[in-house]
């Protein structure tokens, strides 16, 4: 049997560029590889890899395995399993990182239970045990009321991380590293999801992920009309998007995209604005990277309080527009 | 085509829901405690994938068997899969399957799937509201060797095929998949419905199915902390400070203002 070694980083492209979430994994990854003196590859595999396979070396990749087939044009993770199984045996990594991205969440049980090894989800922290070199797997358990440290002795150890929780290194084009272009015989007759269309939900103005401001509002909001006026006033005066907790996207006051949380999006804007929302931990998870925090809630008691760095206690209605109203004065003058 | 057997894995797990400060951790068993007046309830996600289970059944018909391994299921909670609708009830319950993580789980769950043998969709929660892995609905998949669909918002069966919608990001997508599937089920499905009396009173009469792992074929080494594939080291809980500032006003208008001057002299806009 071959030893493991080594960190692979199974990443993923948004329009032929590198994900955000994989130049964080690079960086994480490349943390973890320098400690155990091992190495630090990084398979991409799409119907076009373009230039991403440079910008992963860039990022801190020894390695890149560049794999093109136009099976892997629809995100279909039976494909990408195959890619990440053949790869796994090939390189014999002691660790595989993925995003806890839609792809990676629907990839990675899939690969763990087919190598019959553990998995952990969602860490936030990851390091290794000089001892015996096996990875310290840090999530946050129980909707973020706990964390639980794993480890798991079977090789590889698989992990998804998440989003924003690792920094990326500084992209540096002058880092030397190979790119080895991989063929993979994907079987296609295995991949029995059959993908009838795509519907896009329009989602306006400022992209939640990379809005430096966000104001969010929860189920005390009552509708789906103040998300639309009281706060996206607020949010237009701080550059920023409106999002929301689970309830108002469940009861379908916003579209889904706009949901922040543990089974939503996370987020880490400079300043965020809860609006009417109780600070439930599962919320937090999504939301805890955020610089400032800010809370209105008409609970003096509501959790919030415990997250947020300035709190108003009152009814929104009220709150807001004095805030918003006041803002505007003052950022104008 | 013919009756629609769907099965269910509903997993009881302590109220996610209840306030972050109930939750303490015990260092020494490494596990999460509750104060006693917290009840146990079935896991949020696994409430949706029932309720997918339910609407397909009042449309099509078909047979719902709820499936749930742990030790020392509270009844009262787990019946209520029973009360709003679900016509059994399989539960894995030992002393054996206790510390079971996201493998050993989804092991006996599928192993015990292939002893009800007959199934055309099982349907699961896109996560557990306690380990929040999100592992053994795909798992399960992975050791039938069935396929698999993850988050789906709403599930319907047409001419021995599923038609899910799945949420992608920034919507979501049709697809079309054979039976057998699994397919995990997320929060835009809909609330589970309420239980009726009548519901209720046919739920208190039904005896549920009890399965250890020698039922299953399997021997002790292969449930719970012995046939785990991570070991869980460290249970502990991020010590927070508490620091919000509090802005006040004779109104909340006037606080709401106050807040604007604050954030301002803080720097922070
Ligand atoms: C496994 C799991 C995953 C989950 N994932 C997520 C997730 O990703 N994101 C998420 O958000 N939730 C998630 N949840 C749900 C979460 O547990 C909470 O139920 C949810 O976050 C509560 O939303 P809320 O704060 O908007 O509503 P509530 O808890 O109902 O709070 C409403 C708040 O509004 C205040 N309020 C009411 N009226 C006014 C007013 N006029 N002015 C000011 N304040 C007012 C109230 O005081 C109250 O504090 C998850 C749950 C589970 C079990
Ligand atoms: N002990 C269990 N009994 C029944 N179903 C379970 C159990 N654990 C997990 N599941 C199912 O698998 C889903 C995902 O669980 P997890 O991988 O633990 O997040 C849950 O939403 C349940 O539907």
């Amino acid at each position: 049997m071959t030893e493991n070694k080594g960190v692979l980083i199974y990443g993923e492209l948004v329009s032929g560029r590198l994900s955000s979430t994989t130049t964080e994994l690079l960086g994480c990854g490349r943390r973890l590889a320098d400690q155990l003196k091992e190495d630090l590859c990084c398979v991409l595999a799409s119907d076009a890899v373009g230039e991403a396979p440079g910008q992963a070396i860039a990022f801190g990749a020894d390695r890149v395995y560049a794999v093109e087939d136009s099976a892997l044009k629809e995100d279909q993770a039976d494909a990408h399993v195959q890619v990440a199984e053949k790869m796994a045996s090939e390189a014999s990594p002691r660790i595989i990182l993925m995003g806890q991205t839609p792809t990676g969440r629907d990839l990675a049980p899939r690969l763990a239970f087919r190598l019959k090894t553990g998995l952990s989800t969602d860490c936030i922290d990851l390091a290794i045990d000089p001892e015996t070199k096996l990875l310290q797997q840090t999530k946050p358990v129980y909707g973020g009321n706990a964390h639980a440290l794993f480890t798991c002795d079977i090789m590889p150890q698989i992990v998804t991380v998440r989003a924003k929780a690792m920094t990326p290194l500084e992209g540096d084009d002058s880092r030397e590293g190979d790119v080895i272009p991989t063929t993979v015989d994907i079987d296609t007759s295995v991949i029995r999801v059959r993908i009838v269309e795509k519907i896009k939900e329009e989602v306006t103005g400022v992209k939640l992920e990379d809005a430096p401001a966000i104001v969010s509002g929860g189920r005390g909001i009552g509708g789906p009309e103040p998300f639309k006026t009281t706060l996206k006033e607020l949010a237009d005066v701080l550059h920023g998007a409106v999002g929301a907790s689970r309830p108002p996207a469940d009861n379908g006051w916003v579209p889904e995209a706009m949901h922040i949380g543990l089974t939503g999006k996370i987020v880490a804007p400079d300043i965020y604005v809860s609006v009417a929302i109780s600070g439930a931990s599962q919320h937090i998870a999504g939301c805890s990277g955020s610089k400032t925090m800010i809370a209105v809630n008409k609970d003096p008691d509501a959790n919030i309080f415990r997250e947020a760095s300035f709190g108003v206690v009152g009814r929104y209605e009220e709150v807001l527009p004095a805030l918003t109203k006041k803002l505007n004065e003052l950022l104008a003058g | 085509m013919s009756e629609i057997n769907m099965i269910v894995c509903c997993k009881q797990v302590p109220d996610p829901e209840a306030p972050p400060s109930a939750f303490k951790v015990d260092t020494a068993a490494n596990s999460v405690t509750l104060p006693p007046d917290i009840k146990p309830v079935i896991g949020q996600y696994d409430e949706f994938a029932l309720e997918a289970a339910l609407r397909i059944k009042d449309k099509a018909g078909g047979k719902v068997t709820v499936l749930s391994l742990g030790n020392k299921l509270v009844r009262d909670v787990i019946k209520k899969a029973l009360a709003v609708g679900g016509d059994e009830l399989v539960l894995l319950e030992d002393d054996a399957f206790e510390q079971s993580d996201s493998w050993s789980t989804a092991y006996a769950l599928a192993t015990a799937i292939e002893k009800i043998g007959t199934y055309d969709l099982i349907l699961c929660g896109r996560q557990s509201s306690d380990w929040d892995a999100g592992q053994v609905g795909t798992g399960i998949a992975q050791l039938l060797g069935v396929p698999a669909v993850t988050l789906a918002r709403k599930v319907e069966i047409d001419s021995g095929k599923a038609i899910i919608e799945q949420v992608i990001p920034d919507g979501y997508q049709v697809v079309e998949v054979g039976l057998p599937a699994v397919v995990t089920v997320t929060s835009e499905l809909g609330n589970l419905r309420y239980a009726v009396l009548r519901g209720i009173m046919a739920a208190a009469k039904k005896q549920p199915t009890v399965w250890k792992p020698s039922d299953l074929g399997l021997d002790s080494s292969q449930v719970g902390a012995a046939g785990r594939h991570t070991k869980l080291v460290r249970l502990f809980q991020p010590v927070k400070e508490a620091k919000c500032e509090i802005v006040e006003g004779d109104s909340a208008a006037e606080a709401g203002a106050n807040l604007a001057l604050r954030l301002r002299q803080a720097k922070i806009l």
